[in-house]
């Protein structure tokens, strides 16, 4: 398999940063007029997948990251679950690759004393980038191990001040028809929607992610800006967040909403406690064939635990 | 050769198409990050395709009065058998490395796989009692026996709606398919029965 090495040299450092910006919007808009015509198959539409950019700045290496072996970048940016780009696997690398995430608004709204709506770049400036090798598993019985690259959502969490209110952290994905083209159907319910305990959010792995592999986050994987959640399953991590609203009371989330007997709000990765279609007690650490990896409680990371002590986490699941 | 051979023989070389292109495409790394489950979404699909193509064989037949077609229906049905095999043996080496218990309690507690194995099991009779000496020894029977392949083909559209987790398009298209080649027996059925009892009308008394 053949692995594209990014450019080590930024195409903002030769260009002037707006003649680039408006040469990608121009090839974007070329190539949806070629696919417009019929050429989309084969046409310069690659120019715009393959567009993957370094992130600025310095990147923190963490102590909380695995030492596992990391998956490929053609794996984790190729089969994804991101229903507004497709159901199938390989769908929201085909259908996200035109998907503009600049500019990009994030609010901040509910129980918190700073309500507000940030411009991304200026929600993610006050805060170091720093990597977070971490476990992914899927509620489908498969795992990646994912090199993201983000801010902890603890520190953002106390910079807008949730009030004594503020229970809850409710995080909405983007609802926006002409850009998320299955959002005209009616597969989910949409917005997205995910929440956590205010206390899980403020859990020091708990992570808002913007990148992987050093690189700016894919459109794929929930460019520009998505939640992750290492001990849940992959589902619990919303993708191209818009707002996070600080509630009361606990939020409904989509899956939960689209089968509660199957998916639940807490969603805590649980060998002990089996979905309907799938044994929880494996896994298959992709890309293996054999599905026989042992499932770790919390996915392995033990430490949020005392979170959960004294709940029944196979009502709670 | 006469038409129907040749027409056989490019359908078989055709039906072993998606199993050279999955061992093809194994060898080079191409079937995706999880090319177990691609595997196993692949032969189940081809085994339900194989089974809705053979129970087009007869309304084939029946509309273009082409009866020759019929050689092809065995065959159809041992390619569904034969990707269904496949598929089920994913989930035995794959997902449970042979572990019965596992197994058992897969068969027991979800229902898409209990209805998969069930139409499994259906498969396996008729393949097994596809031969000349099952129809001649069978008899009447063989018949019987051998309409099991209906419910087979409804359990084969569950088993791939039950799996599915929202979007049902897929499973949807196959239900039309195969209420439409269970629509047209019925109809069929019920046609020569009318012509039949008009004849008699007919007939002097």
């Amino acid at each position: 398999m053949v692995i594209k090495k990014a450019s080590d040299v930024r195409s903002s450092e030769i260009t002037p940063k707006g003649v680039y910006l408006r040469r990608r919007e121009f090839l974007q808009a070329s190539a949806v007029a070629m696919a417009a015509a019929g050429f989309g198959a084969w046409a310069g539409v690659g120019e715009a997948q393959t567009t993957r950019t370094k992130l600025k700045g310095p990147i923190k290496k963490s102590s909380f990251s695995t030492t596992e072996k990391v998956n490929l970048y053609e794996h984790v940016t190729g089969y994804n679950n991101f229903y507004e780009f497709g159901t199938g696997k390989d769908e929201p690398k085909v259908n996200a690759r035109n998907f503009k995430t600049t500019p990009w608004t994030l609010e901040v709204e509910g129980e918190v004393a700073k309500p507000a709506k940030y411009a991304l770049e200026d929600f993610i400036k006050p805060y170091a980038l720093e990597e977070r090798i971490y476990r992914m598993r899927c509620v489908e019985a498969w795992s990646m191990v994912i090199p993201w690259v983000g801010i902890p959502l603890k520190d953002v969490i106390d910079r807008v001040q949730p009030t004594g209110k503020a229970q809850f952290v409710e995080f909405l994905t983007l609802h926006d028809v002409a850009r998320m083209p299955m959002q005209r159907t009616g597969v989910l319910d949409w917005p997205y929607i995910e929440g956590l305990r205010l206390d899980e959010a403020r859990h020091p792995l708990a992570l808002l992610a913007v990148g992987i592999y050093d690189e700016v986050l894919p459109p794929q994987n929930g460019a520009p800006i998505r939640l992750v959640v290492p001990w849940k399953y992959g589902f619990k991590g919303g993708k191209s967040i818009v707002k996070m609203r600080f509630v009361e009371k606990q939020p409904r989330n989509t899956w939960q909403v689209m089968q509660a007997s199957e998916y639940g709000f807490y969603a805590n990765v649980n060998p002990n406690v089996d979905h309907p279609r799938w044994s929880q007690a494996r896994e298959r650490r992709l890309p293996d064939l054999l599905a026989t990896t042992r499932t770790q409680m919390f996915n392995g990371y033990a430490e949020v635990a005392s979170l959960y002590s004294g709940m029944d986490l196979r009502k709670n699941y | 050769m006469k038409p129907i051979a040749i027409l056989k023989a490019v359908a078989f070389a055709a039906a072993l198409g998606p199993a050279a292109a999955l061992v093809y495409g194994f060898y080079t790394q191409d079937l995706t990050a999880n090319p177990g489950d691609y595997i196993t979404d692949q032969t189940g699909w081809w085994a339900l395709a194989f089974l809705v193509i053979s129970l087009s064989v007869t309304p084939l037949r029946r509309l273009t009065k082409w009866n020759e077609l019929i050689r092809l229906r065995r065959m159809l049905g041992l390619f569904s058998f034969f990707y269904a095999t496949l598929h089920m043996l994913t989930w035995v080496v794959f997902i449970h490395f042979f572990d019965v218990k596992f197994m058992l309690a897969d068969v027991a507690e979800k229902p898409f796989i209990t209805v998969g194995m069930a139409t499994f099991l259906i498969l396996l009779a008729l393949a097994l009692t596809s031969n000349r000496f099952a129809v001649r020894k069978l008899g009447r029977r063989w018949q019987k026996l051998h309409r099991l392949v209906y419910i087979a083909a409804v359990g084969g559209v569950i088993h791939f709606w039950w799996q599915v987790k929202a979007d049902i398009t897929e499973p949807r298209r196959w239900a039309v398919g195969v209420a439409i080649l269970l629509g047209f027996r019925l109809w069929w059925n019920w046609r020569s029965r009318v012509s039949v009892a008009v004849q008699r009308r007919r007939e002097p008394v």
